[in-house]
């Protein structure tokens, strides 16, 4: 089972929440704490359950989410 | 020197470009310039260059659009409804600081008008067309000689300057078969890290008109362009004078009407007349300051132009109320009459002398 | 447990490291991060020039990592034929939105095509003029109510939106013509293939390519941009067929190799 940590640069967020609305996990969410742009960034609540599938990252406009995959456990 | 050879204005014009190292050219068929396309589709393969008969004269300024914006010389040819549709690219090319070499072998107007030579599209050239505080270097040439001359010339100004050029000939120009010498290459080249060629080893090259950020970038911009603009009034003025140093009557004409008074100054002074001839080879920049110091030398302006008087506006504008300036014009595709010009000549010989003598 | 991690996904080299004045969702935003991407990958950044249209991402070359060039309005396939026949070896795309290719530019668009000039055209299909506001473009769906269709698009009055991959594909030339869309992951997915395809075949010197991309406009249309993406998916694709219509290399025609009859 893949896992993963989707990394969302807070900054480049515009809040869209198209990454939320395609998460599997629905690990996504906004806060209501804003960002430099007075947007409602979104942020990951449980890495924890991060199957790494990417659809977050495929569908920000703003490239501001990346992921790191965790390598196997040996 | 080179021979010479018998050849249309339009296909003299066409192999000058070849000379001057153009190997892009675009164009759409109109009359009376379609020799221009028709010798380019042959000979651009010929050395190794592009002919590409595009959609529309819209579409042909475009082209000539990417294809500086890559670097290379490249060219477009058409008349005047042609120019027309080549306004709005024109614009851009001098907001974006592209060279280019635009041809416009001029048809009676406005709109369809006519196919017959006309000097209609003065304004057009030297005034715009396309939007904004922009100027292009309008070149007039009187002959088939001078239209490849002057393309040679063109291509050269175009880069140094880094702004559209027109060459502005009408109809007649065009289709009129001479003797030409082919011009020489100048061998000037030019650099141009400007260029859209692909970001390699370099920080990437924006071309574009557009100046939206920061706030006042657009003003720099035009600033700027008027800078280049001084600059090249400065040192781009052309014209030929001819017997104009003790004439009473200085004839102001270019291209085709220029030929005619040029046969009208010589019966004139055969006469015994003192009547002489300036005419502008620049259109913009126009040689005022030239034209100024011959007409104060002068009794009365006769500016002769194909159409209802465009010209005339500069001409006026540079003498500046020293000399009377007349005007005469014929329109639609109609040549000034050697005897029309005369006879107006001869009536100011007239009304000069009565006066003198009634006084 | 191990906690070594892998990048598995990164911002691609390719964008420019500047916030967007793109609109939160808008279908721009995902579409210029696949072209950074399949730039990257193909490794042809620094032999492409990108021409931008007007509209929307009439700033596209603030926010990809190119050589820039500008166009006029419908313009951009003209000047990407006149760019691309003095730099052959150099990758020419031509960027443009509904208005700019469907509109102001049908001409130029329709004659760049079946010249089969070896070019890219990116074409990013929201059905409506961002830019300017929201007006009526050849692409908005019938009923669908714009500045200019307040009342919704009267198709008995002003016609039926343009289908362009169906229009070009009457076309002999051209090598490659898909429509993708950019309303789910699967479909992004899709897109960056498309858009990678159709580079790859611009450097094999194959021809003509195209590829329209249904985007999201959530500002335009009046909804947040979730309901945007579902909104291509119900009410677009209907219409807009998301379908490879040719893939002339890949099917082995050869692309400009083919002999007129």
């Amino acid at each position: 089972m893949k896992r993963g940590i989707p990394q969302i640069d807070k900054e480049r967020c515009k809040g869209c929440g198209l990454c939320i609305a395609n998460c599997p996990k629905n690990i996504l969410q906004k806060t209501d704490d804003i960002n430099g742009q007075g947007a409602y960034y979104t942020v990951c609540v449980d890495e924890s359950q991060c199957i790494a599938c990417g659809a977050c990252a495929l569908m920000c406009p703003d490239a501001a989410i990346e992921i790191l995959q965790l390598a196997e456990a040996s | 020197m080179g021979e010479k050879m018998l050849m249309k204005g339009n296909e003299a014009m066409a192999e000058a470009a070849v000379i001057a190292g153009c190997r892009h050219y675009f164009a759409y068929p109109i009359t009376p310039q379609n020799e221009v396309p028709a010798y380019m589709a042959r000979r651009m393969p010929e050395v190794g260059g592009t002919f590409l008969q595009a959609e529309s004269e819209l579409a042909a300024i475009s082209m000539v659009m990417g294809a500086a914006a890559g670097g290379v010389r490249a060219m477009t040819s058409s008349s005047s409804p042609g120019i027309a549709l080549k306004q709005e690219g024109l614009s851009y090319l001098a907001g974006a600081e592209l060279p280019c070499v635009v041809v416009n072998i001029m048809r009676g107007g406005p709109g369809l008008g006519g196919i017959a030579g006309a000097q209609g599209d003065y304004f057009q050239a030297t005034r715009g067309g396309g939007n904004g505080d922009y100027r292009t270097i309008v070149l007039a040439p009187g002959s088939a000689q001078e239209l490849a001359d002057f393309t040679i010339d063109a291509f050269d100004l175009a880069d140094e300057y880094r702004t559209p050029v027109m060459i502005l000939a009408d109809g007649y120009l065009g289709q009129v078969s001479e003797p030409v010498v082919l011009p020489e290459a100048t061998g000037k080249s030019f650099d141009k890290p400007w260029a859209v060629t692909g970001a390699k080893g370099r920080p990437k090259n924006t071309v574009a008109s557009l100046r939206l950020v920061p706030e006042n970038a657009l003003e720099l911009h035009n600033l700027n362009l008027q800078k280049k603009y001084e600059q090249i009034t400065e040192r781009v003025r052309r014209y030929q004078a001819d017997r104009v140093e003790d004439a009473d009557w200085v004839i102001v004409a270019y291209g085709t009407a220029a030929r005619i008074a040029g046969k009208a100054v010589d019966r004139l002074r055969a006469d015994g007349v003192k009547v002489g001839l300036f005419r502008p080879l620049s259109l913009w920049p126009f040689p005022d300051r030239e034209l100024r110091a011959v007409a104060e030398g002068a009794r009365r302006i006769l500016t002769v132009e194909m159409s209802l008087g465009q010209m005339v506006e500069d001409v006026r504008l540079a003498i500046n109320g020293a000399v009377d300036v007349d005007f005469h014009g014929r329109a639609g595709g109609a040549v000034p009459a050697l005897d029309d010009i005369i006879g107006r000549i001869k009536s100011y010989e007239h009304e000069y002398h009565t006066h003198v003598r009634a006084s | 447990m191990s906690t070594n991690t892998i990048p598995m996904y990164e911002r691609p080299e390719g964008l420019a490291d500047v916030r967007t004045h793109y609109c939160a969702g808008c279908g721009h935003g995902i579409i210029h991060k696949l072209l950074a991407e399949a730039l990257d990958e193909l490794e042809i950044r620094e032999d492409t020039i990108l021409i931008a249209p007007v509209g929307c991402s009439v700033l596209a070359y603030k926010y990809i990592d190119v050589d820039g060039l500008e166009a006029a309005h419908g313009r951009a396939p003209a000047v990407a034929t006149g760019l691309k026949r003095a730099l052959p070896d150099k990758m020419v795309i031509s960027y443009q939105g509904d208005g700019d290719l469907l509109a102001i530019g049908a001409g130029e668009t329709v004659h760049a095509a079946n010249r089969g000039e070896n070019i890219t055209v990116i074409f990013v299909n929201n059905a409506i003029y961002g830019m300017t506001g929201g007006q009526m473009a050849p692409t908005t769906m019938a009923g669908q109510k714009t500045l200019t269709s307040p009342a919704g698009r009267n198709s008995a009055d002003v016609g039926f939106p343009i289908r362009a991959c169906e229009l070009l594909d009457t076309l002999e030339a051209p090598a490659y013509i898909e429509r993708v869309s950019v309303h789910n992951p699967g479909a992004v997915r899709k897109t960056k293939k498309a858009i990678t395809k159709a580079l790859r075949y611009q450097k094999e010197g194959r021809g003509y390519s195209f590829v329209e991309v249904l985007s999201m406009c959530p500002t335009n249309w009046g909804v947040d941009p979730v309901k945007g993406a579902e909104w291509v998916k119900d009410a677009m694709v209907p219409w807009y067929p998301l379908k490879k219509f040719r893939d002339r290399p890949a099917d082995g025609d050869g692309g400009q190799e083919k002999q007129a009859s």
